[in-house]
């Protein structure tokens, strides 16, 4: 039960049922484990009367647990009994060994209990709108209104009036049972291409690059950190956005801790040495400024990079190291093409580098020593180079990771332990469809949005409102076309869903409306211009398997109830394949009903059976799987025996009661082409887009967004936290203390930044750390949506450059509330 | 004045008959169970009340460590020099905390200079005038207050309680 500042805790009887899950947030997918038990036990204070074991008869030492009221909670069973949880951090997890961050350790907080502030906000039915008002209504209802109008929209306009807002991920909200079961009633089903991803507005991979070049973009593993010569890490800030892998992984080498693993996999005679780091960042991060006290200064170098320069800067490095002689020229005769070509195109001077990257010369040249530098035992160093939304939204997404790849390829740090080029990444990963039926370019779904195309929108499991670019003209687009269909709605009275939906269709199809369904845990920013509103489960209320980002493939056990009648996502997407399946075979026509087949699913492992496990399998059609053709050796039952520490994807065999998996991709030279090599491409730099460059020269700041460690996406749970939202009661901006003078801004004051595509707001945090001209400002917040300033410009797969934006400040004023309970000390450790 | 550091190892519990010498006679008292206070009308744990020095004593930005509830819960009393939240003393800029970190217990050590309290093992940050806010780092909870209470009559400032849950235990009182 909620209650504040409690000075004791109920700690889980020896008995105590215990299970295994991830985190539900970032990509590191540390491992925690689950205690359930009665509301009214509690386990003793000796370590036989306790399920952790631990002796709480006296102090604990440092360092044997992390155990807070936030990592427990009481929840409610579907049959009316209490229960009492507690989710602490797994020792034995390779991942995260023992460590929860701040955005894991509050995992048990967020589980639905009636009882908390979070909880009361979740979806327990599903709503649909009834004129004025939001009405619980039952599954068949909803079904039933969902799959009329779909099928009347279907049959009457075809698939591409069918637009979907899609997560594609693993962790909450994801995974491979609920990717599937979208993808198979969207792509197979339904057939439409009109699909963007959750945090860009068509279908793509953030990753087309370094795909194309035969690279997939997680191809080591975390103990690689361990390994590495020098790490590069470009455009990420792992401290606050990948916690455990920086603090379990990056650190240890980097503090001398890891010479014993790097005996284990270097050549003989080969130079171990501790390990180096160099931070490519316009911003000196929280990872920066700790990473000077924790490792000094002498194996750091923090370049700090003129925005959206990156490609010049790995140009200027390939042609650095090429002209010194260091690229290893074995490796690229035997298992690359166009590299004489690629240096060419890239070529860039010195000079040139210096100039448009705003590094020194002496700078570059160290980067490209540290990095590349033969060591003195004559080996090439061993380089993980670790990329993020630094580059990911940066500017030209597909040239900037041409570029890295490029000087990656050149020097052999691929497929090499300690090495490895890899994106940082977001959440866990998932993802198990059928092809997508669009192509390459995929369509901009949200300029079709707001172009009048379209007549029904899904927003499955994300939010646009708070996560795309060109933010505020989609949303006034999107509410605007909603409304027509909420005017039609008003008239509607005693109708069936049959009926509803026909009026629906005469709104979306003659009037310009859009008929908007959310699903979702919670009502979001985006369900403001919902019709409908269906209620999601996600992890601990199902089974669920995603991996991280090192292909760490784990189940996540169900340990609880989904509040309601809320459902998985892939027993949602079964259910509509289901009824329009009845709808079709109801008039006959057989061609469709069949579309719809191979649904029967009762639980979630029937969709992981049927995708992840069928993929490459005779008979089975063609999937596209992140576990490949070998993923159905991963039962739920083996999963559940190897734990935390699942098994790394591609699975090699079971033998002996256990999965094997790859640790590392591409150590035999065989590379993800049709040719088997890898694939240097021609990635010249080409200075900054035009609409951006625009922006740049009429606006005073570049506003530089993320994340800040306490908050997790859209903040779609610590919204409802007072731990989170009372610490960040607005999106913080960080900004220069002399600019901030210079604009009378103090810290806490609530500001509006604008530009040519919106405005938006956010509190003042005065830090001295932030260039001049720079800010920062937490990205997705909930009442602050820095996508309101970002420019429609994406680059040629229609990514956006998120990070590419520029806009002018002013002070609103202040709410003293915010200001009096928010600290502004500084966040970095200095 | 200074704490010498014959007195400090007193607030550390370390000498037994200093500590009762100096806090005159007022001995830390551990001895309630952990099954929280039997008392009607209470909410908390029944903490002992503990005399940690004078006000008078203290110099802003120099901590003095002490121990409360018991002698192997670390905690440092601090002066400010500004006003702040739950602060007491005549100029209500008084404040303590636990020195153990909410995350792993780690002891977090106090910067004079931005008035925050940081751990050096996964880099949270405190603020010692807000409540013990969390700045940013890797606790799921700030860090435990100290509750105090501040006696004109003789200057003295007391440990009367604990807000939140000192790292490592099941409650903050641990049983006799």
């Amino acid at each position: 039960m909620y209650e504040h500042k409690k000075d004791r805790i109920a700690l889980p009887p020896a008995n105590a049922r215990k299970t295994q899950t991830c985190c539900h947030f970032c990509i590191v997918g540390c491992g925690y484990h689950v205690y359930k038990w009665p509301a009214d036990q509690e386990g003793g204070l000796a370590p036989d009367q306790n399920a952790l074991g631990l002796d709480f008869r006296q102090q604990l030492p440092a360092l044997s647990v992390t155990m807070t009221q936030a990592m427990t909670n009481v929840i409610q069973d579907d049959d009316g009994s209490y229960k009492r949880i507690m989710i602490v951090p797994d020792n034995d997890c390779k991942v995260n060994s023992g460590l929860s961050s701040t955005r894991g350790g509050q995992m048990a907080s967020i589980m639905y209990s009636p009882q908390t502030p979070v909880g009361s906000q979740r979806l327990k039915y599903p709503r649909v709108f009834a004129g004025d008002e939001w009405r619980d209504t039952s599954w068949d209802q909803a079904m039933a209104l969902y799959t009329h109008l779909t099928k009347l929209i279907l049959d009457d306009d075809g698939p591409d009036q069918l637009m979907f807002n899609l997560f594609d991920h693993g962790g909450a909200g994801g995974g491979f049972e609920n990717t599937w079961g979208t993808g198979k009633l969207i792509f197979t089903g339904l057939g439409t291409k009109m699909v963007r991803i959750h945090n860009r507005p068509a279908y793509n991979s953030e990753c087309h690059a370094t795909r194309d070049m035969g690279i997939g973009e997680l191809n080591n593993s975390y103990e690689d950190a361990q390994m590495a010569d020098c790490i590069f890490s470009v455009g990420a800030n792992a401290y606050e956005t990948q916690t455990n892998y920086f603090l379990n992984h990056w650190l240890p080498g980097l503090q001398g801790q890891s010479t014993d693993r790097k005996h284990e996999v270097y050549e003989d005679g080969e130079t171990v040495q501790q390990t180096k780091i160099i931070l490519v960042d316009p911003r000196r991060t929280l990872t920066v400024a700790l990473l000077e006290q924790a490792i000094g200064k002498d194996r750091l170098l923090h370049l700090d990079i003129e925005p959206g320069t990156d490609t010049a800067l790995f140009n200027g490095l390939l042609t650095y190291v090429v002209d010194q002689g260091w690229q290893d020229s074995e490796f690229i005769e035997a298992s690359t093409t166009g590299f004489e070509d690629t240096v060419k195109a890239n070529r860039l001077s010195l000079d040139e580098t210096s100039r448009i990257t705003g590094i020194s010369k002496d700078k570059i040249i160290k980067a490209a020593e540290w990095a590349y530098k033969p060591k003195a035992s004559g080996h090439l160093p061993r380089t993980m180079h670790g990329y993020e939304k630094g580059i990911i939204w940066g500017n030209d997404n597909y040239r900037i990771q041409s570029a890295l790849v490029d000087l990656v390829l050149a020097t052999h740090n691929v497929g090499r332990r300690g090495a490895g080029v890899v994106r940082m990444g977001g959440h866990q990963e998932g993802y198990c469809r059928p092809p997508y039926p669009g192509g390459r370019p995929a369509p901009y779904v949200d300029q079709e949005i707001i172009q009048g195309n379209g007549q029904m929108l899904t927003a499955w499991a994300c939010n646009a409102f708070q996560t795309t670019l060109n933010a505020e003209q989609y949303r006034n687009e999107v509410l605007r076309r909603s409304d027509i269909v909420k005017q039609a709605l008003r008239k509607v009275r005693g109708a069936t869903p049959e009926e509803m939906a026909k009026v629906i269709h005469k709104a979306v199809k003659e009037d310009g409306g859009l008929f908007v369904t959310v699903i979702n845990l919670y009502p979001t920013k985006f369900a403001e211009a919902a019709h409908l509103v269906l209620p999601a489960a996600h992890t601990g209320e199902m089974n669920l398997t995603s991996m991280n980002g090192e292909r760490r493939l784990r189940l996540s056990e169900k340990f609880m109830d989904p509040p309601g009648t809320a459902k998985p996502d892939c027993l949602i997407a079964a259910d509509m394949a289901n009824a329009l399946r009845k709808l079709y075979e109801a008039e006959g026509n057989a061609e469709m009903a069949k579309r719809f087949e191979g649904f029967d699913w009762q639980t979630e492992e029937d969709a992981y059976n049927d995708g992840f496990r069928r993929a490459g399998q005779p008979g089975a059609p063609v999937i596209h799987s992140q576990g490949g053709s070998t993923g159905h050796l991963a039962t739920y039952e083996r999963l559940r025996a190897a734990g935390n520490n699942g098994v790394q994807l591609p699975i090699k065999e079971y033998k002996d009661g256990q999965l094997i998996g790859t640790e590392m991709l591409y150590t035999d030279g065989n590379f993800d082409t049709d040719d088997g090599k890898a694939h240097f491409q021609g990635a010249p730099w080409n200075g900054m887009p035009d609409v951006v460059e625009e922006q740049r020269k009429k606006y005073r700041f570049w506003i530089n967004n993320g994340r800040t460690n306490q908050i997790w996406q859209t903040a779609y749970h610590d919204q409802y936290v007072e731990f989170r939202r009372g610490r960040y009661p607005m999106a913080p901006l960080e900004i220069n203390p002399e600019d901030a003078r210079d604009l009378g801004i103090e810290s806490g004051d609530i500001l509006e930044l604008f530009n040519d595509y919106g405005a938006t707001t956010a509190m003042a945090y005065l830090e001295p750390d932030i260039k001049q001209g720079h800010v920062f400002m937490e990205a997705m917040y909930f009442n602050s949506v820095m996508g309101d300033l970002v420019t429609p410009w994406t680059d040629r797969n229609i990514i956006p450059y998120y990070k590419g934006t520029w806009a002018d400040i002013r002070r609103v004023g202040r709410i003293d509330d915010f200001a009096d309970k928010v600290s502004f000390k500084r966040r970095r450790y200095v | 004045m200074k704490l010498s550091r014959r007195r400090f190892l007193a607030f550390t519990g370390t000498t037994a008959a200093g500590s009762a010498a100096f806090a005159g006679g007022l001995i830390l008292n551990p001895a309630h169970a952990a099954e929280g206070s039997t008392q009607p009308g209470k909410v908390n744990l029944d903490y002992p009340q503990t005399t940690i020095t004078r006000a008078g004593d203290l110099k802003v930005g120099q901590p003095v460590s002490f121990t409360y509830p018991d002698t192997s819960s670390p905690c440092t009393l601090v002066k400010t020099g500004e006003k702040t939240p739950g602060g007491v003393g005549p100029d209500g800029d008084i404040v303590a905390y636990s020195v153990l970190c909410t995350h792993m217990g780690c002891p977090v050590n106090y910067s004079t200079e931005e008035r925050t309290f940081k751990c050096p093992c996964h880099f949270s940050v405190f603020d010692a005038e807000l409540n013990g806010q969390m700045v940013s780092g890797q606790a799921t909870e700030n860090l435990p207050r100290i509750l105090l209470n501040y006696k004109d009559s003789d200057d003295a400032i007391e440990a009367v309680g604990v807000e939140g849950l000192i790292y490592g235990r099941q409650a903050n009182i641990l049983p006799s």
